[in-house]
């Protein structure tokens, strides 16, 4: 099949039959940052922590487009596409970090513009001693970086750059925004930032953390030492397709679901073969009235929040060409953690990121995924766990989140 | 600090990486003490005082848990580590403790043959006395090399 076919979703495929060139197809790839990245979608950013003085910026990407977020001297948040309205040039050229005037130059030409991305100089706009200079009509307000709409919603900032993108809220759906505010509920503060980068599509990732069905049978470390499996109490809430929350409780396991883990002579069912030499990594608090332990918060297509007993982060996912992305992620607490729990956040940090004793496999999935389908472009997967609906579920032995991946994308997409 | 001493020192350091690049890791625990902190932490966090680490253990108990969790829990591909390491910087030396600085680089290698630069950094150490044997207690591998590719299983 040539790539131009490939705009249109072959015959034998649906939401649970994913043909696997959507992966590997470069003008899939092209479309998804016109359909998507510039589509009408909100992208993870930045936390609102992160930028805590004015004049503090970051740098980071909506797709393969380079963005930086400010804070300007009014104390308000923007965002800006980091290539210079002159010549292209990248204008910020630091990570993160601290703007004392609140002005970004480009180091080419020095055209000079504000937090809000903003012409306010160009040298030598009149010439130099009568020669040169710019014509009299030029108008620096015609020469701004591009703008990137932004929301803050909860402490986190989100940007789009199409005007069709409904409201966050609206764009997230009800289940969404509330398990959203339920860990963003009160100020946080970043402890730390981590990088991952996987050789994989992008995709892969945004199908895995909609999946809780692997969660049990790829991430040993849960079984191995208790601390979560498919049968404890949990759902799977989808909203507007692709946004998603799985959340469980650890400490209520279904004994008839126990039961059936046990018959099935998993691998990965080692019921007291191993305990923690220093149990303190698990010894967390309960923070959540609620009682559950994990939540797993997708907002489609950049972000992932999560809950995992006491730690709290986001990843943000960066797609870097079809064959590649990385995964940003950045752990924080609540500015009112008292020092113990700080502490606690810290050790358990052990349990997810590049290292994570219950994440680190996400990564070598999506590369085992990636590396095997090269050359299957029209053939598909299989995604029937718990059937072919798109449905929230009061469960967790489901695939029905990732099948709704595929349908909110296929629809994004114009597939 | 006594030629001796810092040949003792030189020697910790050497044998720490080549435990480690044998795949020795059940004694690796061993070059700390009881109650120690080992991290390997981004030079990104480090340097703004921001704490979180990729791995961060206050115990040697953790570090076995990290081994067990390694040989029975964790899913990777085969792969390989050798770490190249710099002379030692002694930064100072008071109360029988010693504090050390030295780079490392890391190579993984997986089944495909490719040896690359996985993670580059420096060590900064705390290294004491315990039962008449140098130990670590405090070691941090703080690293630039702040994409990590894949994922990160074996301890630096």
């Amino acid at each position: 099949m040539t790539s131009s076919n490939r705009m249109k979703w072959p015959e034998n495929a649906d939401h649970t039959a994913v043909p696997y060139y959507v992966f590997h197809d470069q003008d899939i790839y092209n479309r998804e940052q016109d359909k998507i990245y510039n589509g009408p979608a909100w992208h993870f950013v930045a936390l609102e922590a992160e930028l805590l003085k004015l004049g503090s910026f970051k740098s980071t990407y909506i797709g393969d487009t380079p963005v930086v977020v400010t804070r300007g001297q009014d104390n308000e948040i923007y965002a800006w596409v980091n290539r210079c309205a002159h010549r292209g040039a990248e204008v910020c050229r630091h990570r993160h970090g601290v703007s004392e005037d609140g002005t970004f130059t480009c180091v080419y030409h020095q055209w000079t513009y504000d937090a809000k991305g903003d012409l306010r100089g160009v040298p030598f706009q009149r010439g130099l001693a009568g020669k040169g200079g710019y014509p009299k009509d030029f108008d620096k307000t015609q020469h701004g970086l591009r703008k990137v709409k932004v929301v803050s919603y909860c402490g986190a900032i989100f940007g789009t750059f199409s005007d069709a993108t409904p409201d966050i809220e609206t764009y997230m759906g009800e289940d969404v925004s509330l398990f959203f505010k339920r860990i963003m509920n009160r100020p946080v503060e970043v402890l730390g930032t981590t990088r991952q980068y996987i050789k994989g599509n992008w995709k892969f990732y945004a199908e895995n953390s909609k999946d809780p069905y692997h969660a049990s049978l790829l991430h040993l470390f849960h079984a191995t030492f208790g601390l979560y499996r498919s049968s404890q109490e949990g759902a799977t809430l989808i909203n507007n397709d692709f946004h998603t929350v799985l959340w469980a409780k650890s400490g209520n396991e279904d004994e008839a679901a126990l039961e059936d883990v046990r018959k099935d002579k998993l691998r990965t069912y080692q019921e007291g073969t191993y305990t923690l030499n220093d149990p303190s990594l698990l010894a967390g608090q309960q923070e959540f009235e609620d009682g559950i332990s994990l939540v797993i918060l997708t907002l489609f297509p950049s972000l992932v929040l999560q809950q995992i007993q006491n730690t709290l982060a986001v990843r943000q996912i960066l797609p870097k060409g079809k064959d590649e992305f990385e995964l940003v992620w950045t752990y924080f607490g609540y500015t009112d953690d008292s020092e113990e729990l700080r502490n606690i956040r810290l050790k358990q940090f052990n349990l997810i990121g590049p290292a994570g004793l219950i994440s680190m496999e996400d990564g070598e999935s999506t590369e085992l995924c990636h590396k095997a389908i090269v050359s299957d472009g029209d053939r598909t997967n299989v995604i029937l766990m718990s059937g072919s609906d798109t449905q929230s579920e009061g469960h967790l032995v489901t695939e029905s989140a990732v099948r709704g991946l595929w349908k909110g994308y296929r629809k994004m997409m114009e597939l | 600090m006594t030629q001796e001493l810092r040949n003792e020192v030189e020697d910790l350091l050497n044998r720490y990486v080549q435990c480690i690049d044998d795949d020795e890791l059940e004694s690796w625990p061993e070059f700390f003490t009881d109650s120690c902190l080992y991290r390997i932490i981004p030079r990104e966090n480090e340097e703004v005082g921001l704490p979180a680490a990729v791995m961060w253990g206050d115990s040697k108990g953790m570090l076995v848990d990290r081994v067990v969790a390694l040989r029975n829990a964790n899913v990777y591909q085969v792969q390989w580590y050798r770490h190249i390491i710099s002379n030692p910087c002694i930064r100072s030396e008071s109360d029988g403790a010693i504090s050390v600085q030295s780079n490392y680089a890391v190579f993984k290698t997986c089944n495909n043959g490719e040896s690359e630069v996985y993670n580059v950094g420096k060590y900064v150490d705390l290294i004491v006395r315990d039962s008449g044997v140098l130990k670590f207690k405090e070691r941090s591998a703080i690293f630039d090399t702040h994409k990590i590719t894949t994922l990160m299983v074996i301890p630096i």
